[in-house]
């Protein structure tokens, strides 16, 4: 490790970035299982049953989403400067929901909580809805580019008054986050499905998770068809200059037939297929091949982002001003330092499942609901 | 760089400490709690009585209840450095966000991961996996306040980087430098200690409150037996390492140790204060008095600050105007020496830009020579450059007289209970219920010494807050900081209710 390039160590880090963000939008199935809870839980009881099995997995995704944010941080610090201080308002927005979230499980039924248990309730549809759709459209802004400068100190100028916000206007964005939500909906179906043992439960969730996919169809088409149309930003390898590339985003997709196309297309295969068996074989097993495939989609999007000389995060004001992982990211020395570090993640994600396979290994019913007060 | 609003950064430092502050109501509880847990629970194992599974049970719901709003409040923390100080961010982003990286990885991962078995493992894994998950909480949540602060203290003691002029950013060199700083090593122990103590005082101040009303009486005194021992030991490990905290500061931040003792004229065998009431009007420089009324102690500043009984500690005169007997350089030298660095800076970019090889050359070569007074070229005059000293003052005198009295607490708890009259010293568990506002008064305080002292740095010597920051209007960050305090302030009543019924409620009965 220590011999790798500068160039070899940044490309390293932009898959170790991808591989989290990809699990996080995974682990989103618990945003998606807080918008579904009016829906599919109609008795108190059947509430607390859908609460318990989501709040024992909130807490994991948000420390990936910490992670994300981390990791960002320490290898592509420019990035981080950029956008969080730059598209301020709809960093400042989704973290206000998270913060909301990381409350409600633990306060929402316990006595004297000062609000009531609905305003948790609203707390968590809340983190589930507008702070996954404001997600959806930050990473949108991969593709379609904000309006900010660098001056020669690295220092960002924003051009919108709305401070990131604008982002949320863009259809492509919009229909991106609104995109990530109907798939954070139907992996919370899924999941909810594989560890909850209520027929009626079972019932609805099965039948969430088909229509959400329905109604994820039109974004996914649209966002593919605008993806593969529109212009992309490109980077001269030789210079470093920006410059728009027409079909560059298709021109990523081929160029990269296994970790792109391959990925992108075997991604929607699979959620497609962990729909269709839970909804026609009544199968509890949806969630792991949808999920695989919810990893896979978002791997390709982040390559295609910013692998093959693309500048990930564009400026569509100031072109040169725009990110790539070869102007963003950190030092060699700090790249090295933190690959040592990275070699954990295998050992960190080899115990979080086999706890997690602990845990989960009977399904959750209303009797542990009644014996715990959680 | 921009025009300079000292309104917006005056409001961003208010947002930071704002928050920094709520999320240190939590943590030290997190820190310290989680480890008494597991003791409890080892208790629980070994013995193998129900009575200890009740009580590690109660406990562990209060620690719920706090490591929730610990968590709300963290993730803000996390992402402020890139919306409010994103100059600082990219500034120092190669050095800084490597343990900020690893601090989620190596530690928040386990303490999630393992707070899951520890809540909802009880009927789903062995006895065995759940002691052994309650002690990785435990370890977690004391390793995340490792890599935390880690990233503190290299603001407070920047080493193990230097300074690369083409991509005008501070780059790290050396990581085991930066892991192993004599100011993480210190302001580590310290923290964890005293987040230790603060939770001997949380169990010790609800139990007292049990006697009182004479409910739960059993599990309350066997809480407190638990709870007292592991507070006189956490609390001279407070002491021991707080000496080494302060220490450090007069070795790598003696402005920081000045302020701290309201110490103008430095001198040999320099006298410590036990209290005093500063003189708020005293200006660096000027013949007024240094305090209102004093109490000192001679010469023993000198052997806390270098060790050495008589040696020489300076003042903030010494460090604002300098001290040529003691080889101290002028404010005033190291600001212009600074301004050359920031222009020479600027003239290498432009000549390697327009490719003259010549100028750059010279150019570096002047930034290198004074590199090291980089941050004091954005300063216009040296009294800038002095922190709120009757503050940090206060701040400083609280936290330590406290510490001094904490243990006595502990000890007084523990002889009673072995006299076996605990239950009617109605006085002395009443005082024990309060005395958790003095652990909470006395961690606030200490951050207060911290940060408060290193000002006006972000950065001690290299970057000033002022230059930190992100490019936001003023009414961005005012906003942003009354959705904080109003977010924060519900949430916190919220807390605070469900705690006090929950201890209400009591443990759940066999
Ligand atoms: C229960 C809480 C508590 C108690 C009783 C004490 N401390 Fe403390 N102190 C802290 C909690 C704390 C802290 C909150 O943990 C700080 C803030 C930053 C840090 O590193 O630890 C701190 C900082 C801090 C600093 C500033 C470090 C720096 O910025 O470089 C010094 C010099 C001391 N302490 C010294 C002491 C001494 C001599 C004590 C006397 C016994 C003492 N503290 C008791
Ligand atoms: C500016 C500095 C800080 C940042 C960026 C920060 C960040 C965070 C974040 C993101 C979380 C939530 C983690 C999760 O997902 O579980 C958190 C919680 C926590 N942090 Fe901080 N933190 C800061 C200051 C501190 C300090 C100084 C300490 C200890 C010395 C500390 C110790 C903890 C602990 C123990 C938790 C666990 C939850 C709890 O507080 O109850 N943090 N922090
Ligand atoms: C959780 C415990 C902490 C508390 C209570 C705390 C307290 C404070 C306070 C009171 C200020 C305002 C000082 C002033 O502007 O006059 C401040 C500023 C700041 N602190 Fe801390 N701090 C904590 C931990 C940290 C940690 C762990 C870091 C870095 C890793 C950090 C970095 C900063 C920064 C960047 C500022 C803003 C710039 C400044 O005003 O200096 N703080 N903090």
């Amino acid at each position: 490790m220590g011999s790798l390039s500068l160039s070899q160590l940044q490309h390293l880090w932009w898959l170790l970035v991808a591989v989290v963000g990809a699990l996080f939008i995974f682990m989103t199935f618990v945003q998606g299982g807080q918008t579904l809870l009016f829906a599919i839980a109609r008795t108190e009881d059947e509430k607390t049953l859908v609460i318990n099995s989501l709040g024992k997995k909130w807490e994991l995704t948000f420390t990936t989403l910490v992670l994300f944010g981390g990791a960002l941080f320490a290898a592509f610090p420019l990035f981080y400067a950029t956008s969080f201080g730059g598209a301020y308002w709809v960093w400042i927005l989704i973290l206000f929901t998270f913060i909301l979230q990381a409350v409600s499980y633990e306060y929402r039924k316990k006595p004297k909580n000062f609000l009531g248990a609905r305003t948790y309730e609203i707390f968590l549809f809340i983190n589930g809805s507008v702070g996954i759709i404001l997600i959806g459209a930050a990473i949108g802004t991969f593709f379609t580019g904000s309006g900010f400068s660098l001056n020669d100190y690295n220092l960002v100028t924003w051009q919108s008054p709305l401070r990131g916000l604008e982002a949320a206007f863009n259809p492509f964005n919009l229909s991106f986050g609104l995109f990530l939500m109907f798939i954070a909906r139907l992996l919370g179906a899924l999941y909810l499905h594989n560890n909850i043992a209520h027929s009626a439960i079972r019932e609805r969730t099965r039948k969430a998770a088909f229509n959400n996919l329905l109604c994820s169809l039109p974004f996914l088409l649209y966002i593919l068809f605008s993806l593969v149309t529109m212009n992309g930003f490109a980077v001269n390898p030789e210079n470093g200059q920006i410059f728009l590339e027409s079909g560059k985003y298709l021109n990523n997709l081929l160029a990269m037939p296994i970790h792109g196309l391959g990925f992108l297309l075997a991604g929607l295969l699979l959620v497609i297929y962990g729909v269709i068996i839970n909804r026609f074989k009544n199968s509890d097993k949806g969630i792991w091949p949808a999920g695989l495939g919810v990893v896979l989609v978002v791997l390709a999007l982040l390559f295609i982002a910013g692998y093959n000389n693309t500048a990930f995060y564009p400026s569509f004001y100031d072109l040169q001003s725009s990110l790539t992982i070869a102007n963003a990211s950190s030092s060699h020395y700090t790249l090295t330092a933190m690959s040592y570090i990275a070699i954990s993640i295998p050992f960190i994600l080899a115990y979080i499942i086999y706890v997690w396979h602990l845990l989960d290994a009977r399904k959750l019913t209303e009797d542990d609901v009644a014996a715990g007060k959680y | 760089m921009g025009h300079l609003d000292l309104a917006q950064v005056d409001w961003a430092r208010a947002q930071f400490a704002l928050t920094a502050m709520y999320h240190w109501i939590f943590v030290p509880l997190t820190l310290g709690l989680s480890v008494l847990i597991a003791f409890f629970e080892t208790i629980y194992y070994k013995t193998g009585k129900e009575e200890w599974k009740r009580l590690t049970r109660f406990w562990m719901t209060l620690f719920g209840i706090n490591f929730a709003i610990g968590v709300a409040t963290g993730i803000i923390m996390e992402f402020q450095f890139g919306t409010n100080w994103s100059n600082y961010s990219w500034m120092v982003g190669d050095i800084f966000g490597a343990p900020l990286a690893a601090e989620g990885l190596f530690a928040f991962f386990l303490e999630t991961t393992f707070f899951a078995v520890m809540f909802f493992g009880w009927d789903r894994v062995s006895k065995k996996f759940h002691l052994l998950s309650t002690w990785l909480v435990a370890i977690g949540s004391n390793l995340s306040a490792l890599w935390i602060l880690v990233a503190n203290a290299w603001m407070q003691h920047p080493v193990g980087m230097h300074f690369n002029p083409d991509t005008a950013r501070f780059e790290m060199k050396n990581f085991w430098e930066i892991l192993g700083s004599p100011v993480a090593v210190s302001h580590f122990v310290h923290v964890t200690s005293s987040g230790f103590l603060l939770a001997a005082l949380f169990v010790v101040s609800i139990s007292s409150w049990f006697l009182l009303k004479n409910r739960h009486a059993e599990m309350a005194k066997k809480s407190i037996a638990v709870a007292a021992v592991f507070g006189v030991i956490s609390a001279s490990f407070v002491g021991l390492t707080g000496d080494e905290s302060a220490y450090t500061a007069a070795q790598v931040q003696p402005m920081k140790l000045a302020a701290m003792e309201g110490l103008y004229q430095g001198g040999y065998n320099a006298a410590m204060v036990v209290a005093g009431i500063p003189n708020p009007a005293k200006k660096p420089g000027d013949t007024q008095n240094e305090f209102k009324a004093v109490i000192k102690v001679p010469g023993l500043l000198s052997l806390l600050a270098n060790r050495k009984i008589g040696s020489f500690v300076p003042g903030i005169d010494d460090l604002v105007f300098g001290n040529r007997k003691q080889g101290i350089i002028s404010a005033a030298a190291k600001i212009e020496s600074g301004k050359k660095a920031i222009a020479s800076l600027a003239t290498y970019k432009t000549a390697r830009k327009r490719g003259r090889a010549g100028v750059a050359a010279q150019a570096l070569k002047t930034f290198r020579e004074n590199q090291h007074y980089i941050g004091y070229g954005y300063f216009a005059k040296a009294e800038d450059l002095v922190p709120d000293v009757p503050l940090v003052f206060y701040s400083f005198h609280i936290m330590v007289m406290l510490g001094t009295l904490f243990p006595v607490i502990f000890i007084g708890f523990l002889l009673f209970i072995y006299k076996q009259n605990l239950a009617r010293q109605k006085w002395f568990l009443r005082f024990g219920c309060w005395s958790l506002f003095l652990g909470y008064l006395a961690q606030q305080s200490g951050w207060v010494v911290a940060e408060v002292g290193r000002q006006p740095w972000a950065i001690q010597d290299l970057l000033p807050v002022f230059v930190a920051r992100s490019n936001l209007t003023t009414g961005t960050i005012q906003t942003t900081f009354f959705m904080f305090v109003l977010v924060f302030t519900v949430l916190l009543i919220a807390e605070v209710s469900i705690m006090l019924k929950q201890i209400k409620i009591g443990p759940e009965e066999l």
